[in-house]
C-alpha cells in the first residue's frame, strides 16, 4: 500500500484565535477573583454564597469556565497530535477528552445554579 | 583543545559512540570549521559537510554543544571544552555529521517557493517599489541550512507534516512579495493544523538561526493576514 500522508484539513486559525481570547477571559477573571478576595474579604460560608447568589458573578465564572475547557480542549488536542501517532488511538482519546470536557461544562453549570 | 564527535557508520557499526580528539591548533585556526579540518587529516575516516566555508552554502550546520550553528562561522575561543559536535538533530543520520536531509528539503518544496505570477513577464524584470522590497528583507537570506527546524520540537515530532521554521519563512517571503499573485492559494496550503498551525512560538528557531532571521515572526505574520483574510 502507498503510504500517503495526507494534510490540508483547512482549519487551525479559528482554535489558535480561541487559545488566544480564552487566555484571555481567564486572566481577566483571574484579576477580578483575586480584587474580590482581597477587598471584600469573603471569609466564611455566608459571603462566599452572598457572592455567588449574584447572577453577573455566575455568569462570569461560567464565562471562565467554559473558556478553561475549550482552552484546555485545544491543549490538550495539541499534545495528543504530538505524542499519538496511531490515528485510531489519538480519534478515540479526542472523543474521551471532548466528553469529559462537555460534562465538566454541564457540571459546572449545575454547581453554580444551585448556590441559593 | 579537546573535541567529543559523534561517530555513526551505519554499515558497520551497530550503535553510534562519541570518540574524543586532541588537536594542536595553529594560530590561524580561527572557527570550529579549521579545527575540524584539521581533525579530517588526522582522521580521514570521519565524515562531515563542508563548502563555503563562511556562512554562504550552509552545509556544515551541526549540533555544537548542544547548539544548531554553521561550524564555519562558529568562532573557537567562544567553545567551552571539551567540544561536543553531533549532527543536526531528528533527521536520520547518513554517516557521522552528515544527515539525510531529504524531509527537510521537501517540506521546503511543498510551500512552492518560487514566484507565482500569471501575467506576461515584462521584457526586462518585474518591477517592485522600494518599500515592497523592504519587506523581503530578513526572508530572502536564509540559506536552508536546517539549523531552525531541527531544533524545533514541532518539527522533530512531525517532520512529514509539519512544515517546519525555514519552509514557512520561506513561504512568508512568497506571501509578502509585492510581485507574487498566489498569496490566497498560499494561505490555503497553510491553513492547517499540522502544516502551519503545529508552531506554538517557542522561538528555538529564532535562538539558532546563524543568519540572525526570525522564522516565528515570519509565522506571526501569515497568521495575521490569515486573520485579516477570515474576520
Amino acid at each position: 500500500m502507498v503510504k500517503r500522508i495526507p494534510v490540508g484539513a483547512h482549519y487551525g486559525l479559528r482554535d489558535w484565535l480561541a487559545q488566544r481570547v480564552t487566555a484571555i477571559v481567564m486572566a481577566v477573571y483571574s484579576v477580578l477573583m483575586m480584587l474580590i478576595v482581597l477587598i471584600e474579604r469573603p471569609s466564611n460560608y455566608g459571603t462566599w454564597k452572598a457572592l455567588f447568589s449574584h447572577q453577573w458573578f455566575r455568569l462570569a465564572s461560567l464565562l471562565f469556565a467554559l473558556s478553561l475547557f475549550w482552552h484546555a480542549w485545544i491543549g490538550v488536542r495539541d499534545i495528543l497530535m504530538d505524542y499519538v501517532k496511531s490515528t485510531a488511538v489519538r480519534l478515540a482519546l479526542q472523543i474521551l477528552v471532548i466528553l469529559a470536557l462537555v460534562a465538566y461544562a454541564l457540571w459546572s453549570v449545575q454547581i453554580l445554579w444551585s448556590i441559593q | 583543545m579537546k573535541f567529543r564527535i559523534y561517530r555513526y557508520d551505519p554499515e558497520k557499526d551497530t550503535k553510534p559512540t562519541m570518540k574524543e580528539y586532541d588537536v594542536a591548533l595553529e594560530p590561524t585556526d580561527r572557527m570550529l570549521l579549521d579545527a575540524l579540518v584539521r581533525i579530517k587529516s588526522m582522521d580521514d575516516s570521519l565524515s562531515l559537510r563542508r563548502s563555503c566555508r563562511e556562512g554562504v552554502c550552509g552545509s556544515d550546520a551541526m549540533n555544537i554543544n548542544g547548539k544548531n550553528g554553521l561550524a564555519c562561522i562558529t568562532k573557537l575561543a567562544d567553545l567551552k571544552e571539551p567540544v561536543e559536535l553531533r549532527p543536526l538533530p531528528g533527521l536520520p543520520v547518513i554517516r557521522d555529521l552528515i544527515v539525510d536531509m531529504s524531509q527537510f528539503f521537501k517540506q521546503y518544496h511543498s510551500i512552492k517557493p518560487y514566484l507565482q505570477n500569471a501575467e506576461p513577464a515584462p521584457e526586462k524584470e518585474r518591477l517592485q517599489s522600494p518599500t515592497d522590497r523592504l519587506e523581503l528583507d530578513g526572508l530572502y537570506e536564509c540559506i536552508l541550512c536546517a539549523c531552525c527546524s531541527t531544533s524545533c520540537p514541532s518539527f522533530w515530532w512531525n517532520p512529514d507534516k509539519f512544515v517546519g521554521p525555514a519552509g514557512l519563512l520561506a513561504a512568508y517571503r512568497f506571501i509578502a512579495d509585492s510581485r507574487d499573485q498566489a498569496t490566497n492559494d498560499r494561505l490555503d496550503d497553510l491553513e492547517d493544523p499540522y502544516r502551519l498551525f503545529r508552531c506554538h512560538s517557542i522561538m528555538n528557531c529564532v535562538d539558532v538561526c546563524p543568519k540572525g532571521l526570525n522564522p516565528t515572526r515570519a509565522i506571526g505574520k501569515i497568521k495575521e493576514i490569515m486573520i485579516k483574510r477570515m474576520v
